[in-house]
Formats: structure tokens, C-alpha cells, sequence
């Protein structure tokens, strides 16, 4: 008996002792080599799958943004749908367009009022922008792809090793043929210098916005890829495509509207001063603008940009794979990782910083429901007025209120956080937009009985940070 | 006679078995002691903590911190007293073993109440003269909390 006890207690400690010993032997197995170059990658390593070669943690994780998965006011639903030959995809997110009929009243006469879905994870881009039913209704410029697909090698292939040049020769391409250019949704190489893993800026659009913008604060000849830190790369590399944008001139070029400044009144001021209109409204004549989803623009008033928290921060934050400290690259809302997302600096349970977020979001919903029914008032007097014989000219008051008011709510509504990037500044752009549509509403009755708005002031422009 | 020297045998049978057992766990265990660097965890040489990778981020939030020329790791994290010290560092040492091995704790890692009040009051064991004119009197549960406001001091996270 005591040697059977014995034998089974020393195995026991023993079978602990190895575990540890294997455990320990890992962990300095790993710290010492951080990864093994199975294969060579250079500038033109189009493919992730390859990088992944290199990377396997950093790519499984990438490849995880196929998961579908809703938090309460975003994330999207895997709806089943029938293929077809324009459209193959079998699974599709839901319509924002039938849980919201108001959309349809706010694009009238725009192709966003026939498709508009929720956004997919990253896996998703080139496929959602390829067989959206937008693409059937307007013809579409090659411009797009900047933000969907892993344009850098094309780029540079179009361009015969000039970045911007093969940028402007796809811009003027129709996007069907443009199509034939590219093969994969955004990639390692869109992101990282194949040869350092350096975090890097590659798309023309936002290195000329960013120095736009950096000249509006005195800095000039900026150059985002010499000039920019680390923690701000960490931030940049989202912000290329994460933002506002529109198609200048007949060439078609993508550029940032942020010359003035990153608020939401410097970019109605630039595009007020562009002369600038993406559609005229279908039923009102009002010479409207379609915000994209400015995610850069609103993090940029919040406080976590004040507090130096990059994108990565939270929607890619940091983990740990045995001894190695990793950037998860499941991008994804922070709300399906708070552990890893928001613990490491906010030490409140799950539960209490769930809902401090939901909480701002709600409250952003419900101003922005104010909004959109205002919107829905305006649209509804104006149409009203034309039908009783109001000219365009008797109603120019209350169609620029109209562009003003829905900017402002679609800048809010397009952009993905419900309020959460900069809460308070969501509240005061919604309540902005309330009151411009309201005045609309009055300058439908009374044009005269109203001052016209006034353009922000430079003063207001520079006070951006 | 016999039965006897029947006796010694088996027991000396026993105690060779027992033996050669115990000095199997013996040998792997003092192997990996000192491939873990085991001796390490006897000094106050905060490099020792980061022998697990897992405290290399506190590490390096600690050579950057204000208590970096006033306090190591075990100044904050470690009872005083020399059987109190060595029994937390032993506990500490058994838990975090088994953490690690199994994969089975919270990440990104998390203090335990007990070793969160140690460190409370290591801030009181050196700050003694301006806690005093600020503490509360009374039940426990109405001292301050040093590490709510100065949560930065030794390392961020």
C-alpha cells in the first residue's frame, strides 16, 4: 500500500514537473525566435496567404474577419440569399434600407436608395462592393477599388513603379474593367513594408489628405511616411480608407475634403466653397451630399484621440500567444473583446463597460431618430410647396437647409460607431442637424424671415484640436 | 531468525523502490529549477519576474516609472517579514506555475484581492508620514484606496 501510494503521488509531481519543464522549454523557444522566414517576401507579394507563411498567428487571425457576428447597434447578420449571375453571393448582411424605410426618402434619386447594407468584416470589401446592387445602377470609377481591394501592387504595376500615377490611371477606368486589375480585399502588404513589417501609409488618397490637413495647422510638405510616429501609424493606416471622401473632377481623383479642417462644419465649408454636390435630390431639387462613413474625422474630437489611442488600440488590440506579444488582426468591433480591448485600461467589469458604450449609443440613436424624422418633415414640405407651384428659386433657402441638416445627420449616421468615436461631438452635430432642418422647415413658409447660414468662420476651422 | 532477516529485506526493498523514486522527482524537479532559473525567484532582482515573458510589459512600465530608483517588484508585491515574504512568493510561485502550464487564468492577467492588499500596503509601509495626516480612522473598509488614483505609479496595466 505505501509503495502504490508512493509510485502514484511521485507520478503525480512528476507528471506536473514535465508539464512545467515542456512549458518553460516553449515559451524560450518562442521569445527567442518572434517568426521563422519560411519564404522570401518582396514589395511586389500580393498574396496574404504567402505572407501568412511567415506570420501564421497574425494570419489566422486575419482570416477570421469572415465571422459574422452583431453587437447591439452594429455588426452585421448573415442573411441567405439566392446566387445569381450578376450577384453570386449566397450570403449577404442585412438591409439597412428595410430596417430603416426613411433611407430611402434621405437618397431619393441616389443609387445608395436601391442597396444599402450593413458592413461586413474586412474578408467581405471587394466582394460587397463587386455585386452590390449599386454597381447595376450607376456606372462605378475605378476610384472605389483604393478602398476595397489590395490596390498597391496594381497600382504601382499600372504606374510602371509610380504609386500616385497607377492611382490616377485607375481612378479613370470604369470599375468593371478596373476589376480585371486586383484580386484581393485589403492584405498584409496594404499595410506593412515587406522587409521591416513597418507599419506604412500606401494610398496616394490619404498621404494628400493628411498633408492637406496638416498645412490647415501651419505644417507644410508633410510627409505622412517620414513624418508620422509609430502610435500615430497605428491610427493612419485605418484612416486611409475610414473616412470622408469625394470624387473630384472629371478625372475622378479621391480626395479627403480636409483642407479646412476635420469637423464636420470644415467639410461642409469645403465643400460649400468646391461647389460641390453628389446628387440632386429626386423630390425637393436640394443639391445634396452623401457622407461616407467618416470614422478617422469623429475619433479625431473624442477623447480617446486627445488621450494619444489609436485605432489598433481597440480593434486590434495586443494579445498574448505563449511568450509572444501579438496585434490581434481579427479586426472587429471592441465590444466582441472588451477583455483585451478595454480592461487594459479601464478596470471595470465586462458588464459596467458594455453598457457605459451601449449607453452613449442609445442615446446617440435616439437624437439621430430625431433628426431623420425632421429630415423626413422637410422633404415632405418642400414637396408639398412644389406641388402647390413653389419655384426652386422660392424654395433655395430651405433646399440649402436641407444639404446642410442631412450632412450632418448622415455624417453621424454613416459613421460606425453610433456616437461612441466622440459621444459628445455625435450629440452636437445631431442637434445641429435637428435645427437646420427645422429652419428649413420654417424657410419653406417664410424664406425672408430667416438669415441664411452662415459658413463656419476660420476661426472655428482652426479650433480643430 | 529467518523471518527476520525476510523482514529487512523486503523493507530495504521498499526503501530502494521509494528511493529511486523520490530521487527521480527529485533530479527532474531540481533540472528544471534550474533551467527555469529558479534561484532566481530568492533575490529581489526584478529581472527574475520577467523570466516568464507574461510580466515583460509590467517590467518595462516599471523601468520607466517613478518608483524605478525606489522600490523593485518584491517591494510592492511581497509582505514584509521574512516567513511571510518567502510563503507569498512560494504561493505566488505554485499558482502562476500552474496558470501558465494549464493556460488556465484570466488574460490579460489580473492581481487577486490578497495580493492587491499587499501591495496596498507596501504604498503605506514607505508613505507612513503623509497617509497618516489623510487616513480615515475607523473600520478597514473606510481607508483609502492609494491605487485607485495613483494606479500608475510602479508600471501602467
Amino acid at each position: 500500500m505505501l509503495i502504490l501510494g508512493t509510485v502514484i503521488v511521485t507520478a503525480l509531481v512528476t507528471i506536473g514537473l514535465t508539464a512545467l519543464l515542456v512549458n518553460i522549454f516553449e515559451r524560450k523557444q518562442e521569445a527567442r525566435n518572434p517568426f521563422f522566414t519560411v519564404v522570401p517576401l518582396t514589395d511586389e507579394t500580393e498574396d496574404p496567404a504567402i505572407w501568412g507563411k511567415n506570420f501564421p498567428l497574425q494570419y489566422d487571425d486575419y482570416k477570421k474577419t469572415v465571422d459574422q457576428e452583431r453587437t447591439r447597434f452594429g455588426g452585421s447578420e448573415a442573411i441567405p440569399k439566392t446566387p445569381t449571375q450578376v450577384d453570386p453571393r449566397s450570403i449577404v448582411a442585412q438591409s439597412k434600407l428595410e430596417e430603416d424605410p426613411r433611407l430611402k426618402a434621405m437618397w431619393a434619386g441616389y443609387a445608395f436608395s436601391k442597396d444599402f447594407r450593413e458592413e461586413r468584416g474586412h474578408a467581405y470589401m471587394l466582394d460587397d462592393q463587386s455585386f452590390t446592387e449599386r454597381q447595376q445602377v450607376v456606372k462605378q470609377p475605378g476610384t472605389c477599388a483604393q478602398c476595397h481591394a489590395s490596390v498597391y501592387v496594381p497600382y504601382k504595376r499600372l504606374g510602371k513603379g509610380d504609386l500616385t500615377k497607377g492611382f490616377e490611371i485607375m481612378n479613370q477606368m470604369p470599375y468593371t474593367e478596373a476589376r480585371k486589375e486586383f484580386k484581393h480585399p485589403v492584405a498584409c502588404i496594404d499595410c506593412h513594408d515587406s522587409q521591416t513589417m513597418q507599419l506604412r501609409v500606401t494610398r496616394p488618397g490619404f498621404m494628400e489628405g493628411i498633408a492637406a490637413y496638416k498645412a490647415s495647422q501651419g505644417i507644410q510638405n508633410y510627409d505622412v511616411n517620414k513624418m508620422a510616429t509609430r502610435q500615430e501609424m497605428r491610427t493612419f493606416v485605418c484612416g486611409q480608407c475610414h473616412v470622408e471622401y469625394y470624387f473630384k473632377g472629371p478625372e475622378k481623383r479621391l480626395v479627403y475634403p480636409w483642407a479646412k479642417g476635420l469637423k464636420v462644419e470644415n467639410i461642409l465649408a469645403y465643400y460649400d466653397e468646391a461647389k460641390f454636390k453628389d446628387w440632386t435630390h429626386a423630390d425637393t431639387g436640394a443639391l445634396t451630399l452623401k457622407a461616407q462613413h467618416p470614422e478617422f474625422e469623429l475619433w479625431n474630437q473624442g477623447i480617446h484621440a486627445r488621450s494619444g489611442v489609436s485605432c489598433a488600440d481597440c480593434h486590434m488590440p495586443y494579445k498574448r500567444v505563449g511568450a509572444m506579444k501579438i496585434s490581434d488582426h481579427h479586426v472587429r468591433s471592441p465590444l466582441l473583446n472588451i477583455n483585451n480591448a478595454c480592461q487594459t485600461c479601464h478596470k471595470w467589469p465586462e458588464a459596467e463597460l458594455k453598457a457605459r458604450v451601449e449607453t452613449i449609443q442609445e442615446r446617440t440613436y435616439q437624437l439621430r431618430n430625431l433628426a431623420m424624422d425632421a429630415l423626413m418633415d422637410l422633404i415632405n414640405d418642400i414637396k408639398a410647396a412644389k406641388a402647390a407651384g413653389k419655384t426652386d428659386a422660392d424654395l433655395a433657402l430651405a433646399q440649402d437647409f436641407q444639404r446642410r441638416g442631412q450632412f450632418y445627420l448622415d455624417f453621424v449616421e454613416a459613421e460606425n460607431s453610433t456616437g461612441f468615436h466622440a459621444p459628445q461631438e455625435a450629440a452636437r452635430i445631431l442637434g445641429e442637424s435637428i435645427n437646420f432642418l427645422r429652419k428649413g422647415q420654417l424657410a419653406v413658409r417664410d424664406p425672408k424671415a430667416l438669415t441664411p447660414p452662415t459658413p463656419p468662420t476660420t476661426q472655428t476651422a482652426q479650433a480643430t484640436k | 531468525m529467518k523471518f527476520t532477516t525476510r523482514l529487512t529485506r523486503l523493507t530495504k526493498t521498499k526503501l530502494i523502490v521509494i528511493s529511486v523514486i523520490l530521487g527521480l522527482a527529485t533530479g527532474l524537479g531540481s533540472y528544471t529549477f534550474i533551467y527555469a532559473k529558479g534561484y532566481s525567484y530568492l533575490t529581489n532582482d526584478p529581472n527574475a519576474c520577467a523570466n516568464c515573458h507574461i510580466m515583460q510589459e509590467q517590467f518595462d512600465g516599471w523601468v520607466k516609472s517613478s518608483h524605478r530608483n525606489a522600490a523593485t517588484c518584491n517591494d510592492c508585491h511581497t509582505p514584509s517579514g521574512f516567513v511571510a515574504k518567502y510563503a507569498n512568493k512560494a504561493s505566488n510561485g505554485f499558482w502562476h506555475s500552474f496558470g501558465f502550464t494549464t493556460g488556465w487564468f484570466h488574460e490579460p492577467i489580473q492581481i487577486k484581492p490578497h495580493n492587491r492588499e499587499i501591495t496596498e500596503n507596501a504604498c503605506r509601509k514607505c508613505h507612513t508620514s503623509i497617509v497618516e495626516a489623510i487616513e480615515p480612522h475607523g473600520l478597514p473598509q473606510n481607508q483609502l484606496d492609494c491605487l485607485q488614483c495613483h494606479r500608475n505609479v510602479g508600471h501602467l496595466h
